[in-house]
């Protein structure tokens, strides 16, 4: 069953062949079993988790089913989830019981999906590695002695070993693409205001949008036909008519199906900077999608350069703003001893707060200071503009751009953590798009030395359902997506 | 550009994160790494190109200025079950006021 699509599961699932109940308590035995050496999990709820299976075999029994009814399904812990802890991978809200649900928790409650457990994640989402979280790093299941990628790594390494059908993640500058791509897997950051931010814990708000993490193109499909949609609690949510994003992958494999489709190739992606054997299967992959009948052009992005230099402003700028809320006072963490008000407020965030997250608010707090705003933060939304128009004159060219997810294979636990400059720079080709807002995926392409890497698929706005048919071409001519890391089958 | 550890005090009092001297002395080497990737942008001319703040460049929305939730008294109990310090309603900080 571990090995089977979404849709099989939910096909099992309608003909009795297997209950949520025990499906669930499959995957929570797993994750009893092979978590201990991965740390993916942060809260797993053994009796909570099996009460929501049992009640959604009872849905089944009537008829009342969707999609996703009786899979469980595993939320990185940024996501508020009533009555379950929610971290964020801090001290900060270690000891957070939430009493809302996120909108995009409550959906796949709707939809009578199980929620198998809370992942692992940096910090505040802020990070590359996991390797920032209170709960301590999580390790890749390819190889144990490297990351999983970041921030939404418990996520990636969770459905990559196979404790969990799927998951979701977020993605602020690559939080989603860069662990598909460092575990093996499809993950998609849908265009900017498509799915709620709404109990999402922000990190940076005009960057930050959630989506799934799965085994394929397809299971993507079905995990963001329940995620997306309008929310009025979220002022940013895009009010768009309701879209099936599974409607172009029902086409039989075979022909030339890309027959007419323009890749656009950004010379910023195949220049240095990335890892010669990740071009190799990168090269690869395009070899195949001319075969399935697409067409290359060459592009330039000439400002990506700058998005990295952009995106160090804009995101510590919004998250200094966001994470002023964590005082000690309403909720959260509290220092234990302090003399007055203000001395609790700096006592609580100096403890609460890791390394990673202090320096980006005082990043943040630096920009937006007076005298500075303009040098900085200003300058970074032109830039932002500038990237943006770069896109949008790239999509004249193309339909969709294709490039590296990530400019290297899974680094090494440790390789990166005390050299901030470095880790920023993994997310070199992720960066861009979310300055823009536009959608992207990431999804298997080969093997360098025994671990996964990434192909990165970026769209136009709104061209999530084209961009997960591109990725489902290719994975019906190929199987990287389909291995299974060792010890974990 | 290169931040002083008198800078990285101020920025640290205006954020409410209390550093100490050794603290703020790596924060002060790594603030001036990341600081070194940011000013690459300072080299590119971006006079008449308008800020972007957000990807759709849209409004933002807005609602109706009244209430929207039912039983505040339980959502209020709810909400601080989970305080640090509450009593009778209200959350508890040190006295502010002589």
């Amino acid at each position: 069953m571990i090995e089977h699509s979404l849709a099989d599961i939910a096909q099992a699932l309608a003909s009795r062949r297997i209950s949520s109940v025990e499906l669930t308590a499959l995957y929570l035995d797993r994750i009893g079993r092979l978590d201990p050496q991965l740390n993916a999990f942060i809260t797993v709820d053994r009796e909570r988790s099996l009460a929501q299976a049992r009640a959604a075999d009872e849905r089944l029994a009537r008829g009342d089913t969707q999609p996703l009814t009786g899979i469980p399904i595993a939320h990185k812990d940024i996501f508020c989830a009533k009555d379950w802890r929610t971290t964020c991978g801090s001290k900060m809200l270690d000891n957070f019981v939430s009493p809302y649900d996120a909108t995009v928790i409550s959906r796949f409650q709707q939809a009578g999906a199980v929620l198998l457990g809370k992942t692992n994640m940096d910090e505040f989402a802020m990070g590359s590695s996991t390797e920032t979280s209170f709960h301590g790093p999580t390790a890749n299941p390819w190889a144990l002695d490297r990351v999983p990628g970041g921030s939404s790594g418990g996520s990636a390494a969770a459905v990559a070993a196979r404790l969990a059908p799927a998951a979701t993640g977020t993605d602020t500058g690559g939080s989603i693409r860069q662990p598909a791509a460092l575990c093996n897997l499809s993950g998609m950051k849908p265009t900017y205001g498509v799915v709620s931010r709404y109990g999402m814990i922000a990190f940076a708000s005009s960057l930050d949008q959630a989506g799934p993490l799965a085994r394929s193109a397809a299971d993507c499909a079905l995990l963001l036909n329940c995620m997306a949609g309008f929310d009025e609690r979220d002022s940013t949510s895009l009010d768009r008519p309701r879209e099936d994003f599974a409607r172009e992958l029902t086409a039989a494999a075979g022909g030339r199906p890309l027959a007419g489709l323009r890749i656009g190739l950004p010379e910023q992606f195949f220049g240095e900077g990335c890892s010669p054997d990740v071009m190799q299967l990168i090269e690869a992959a395009i070899a195949e999608y001319r075969q399935l009948g697409a067409e290359t052009v060459p592009l330039s992005l000439p400002n990506m350069g700058l998005s990295v230099a952009a995106y160090y402003v804009i995101a510590p700028a919004e998250a200094s703003s966001n994470l002023a809320r964590f005082d000690g006072v309403r909720y959260g963490y509290r220092a234990p001893a302090y003399d007055d008000l203000t001395d609790m407020y700096c006592k609580t965030r100096a403890q609460g707060f890791g390394a990673e997250v202090k320096r980006r608010i005082l990043i943040g707090t630096y920009v937006l200071s007076h005298g500075y705003y303009d040098a900085y933060y200003l300058q970074a939304q032109r830039i932002r503009r500038l990237i943006a128009d770069d896109f949008a004159e790239a999509f004249r060219q193309c339909d969709v751009v294709l490039g590296p997810t990530s400019p290297s294979t899974a680094f090494r636990l440790g390789e990166k953590a005390a050299d901030p400059v470095q880790m920023y720079l993994s997310d070199i080709y992720t960066i861009a798009v979310n300055l823009a807002g536009l959608p992207a995926m990431s999804i298997p392409c080969g093997f360098a030395g025994g671990l996964p890497a990434g192909l990165q698929l970026i769209g136009n706005y709104f061209t999530e359902a084209r961009l997960l048919d591109i990725a489902h071409r290719y994975q019906q001519v190929t199987d990287w997506h389909r291995q299974c890391p060792a010890g974990h089958a | 550009m290169s931040l002083t550890l008198d800078q990285v005090h101020r920025i640290a009092h205006l954020a409410r994160i209390e550093v100490d001297e050794t603290e703020a002395r790596s924060t002060l080497g790594q603030l001036n790494e990341i600081f070194g990737l940011i000013e690459t942008m300072q080299a590119i001319d971006t006079q008449g190109v308008a800020p972007m703040a957000h990807a759709q460049d849209l409004a933002q929305r807005l609602r109706p200025d009244c209430v929207t939730e039912n039983d505040q008294l339980a959502w209020r109990s709810a909400f601080q079950a989970i305080a640090p310090e509450a009593e009778a309603g209200l959350y508890l900080v040190p006295r502010v006021i002589e």
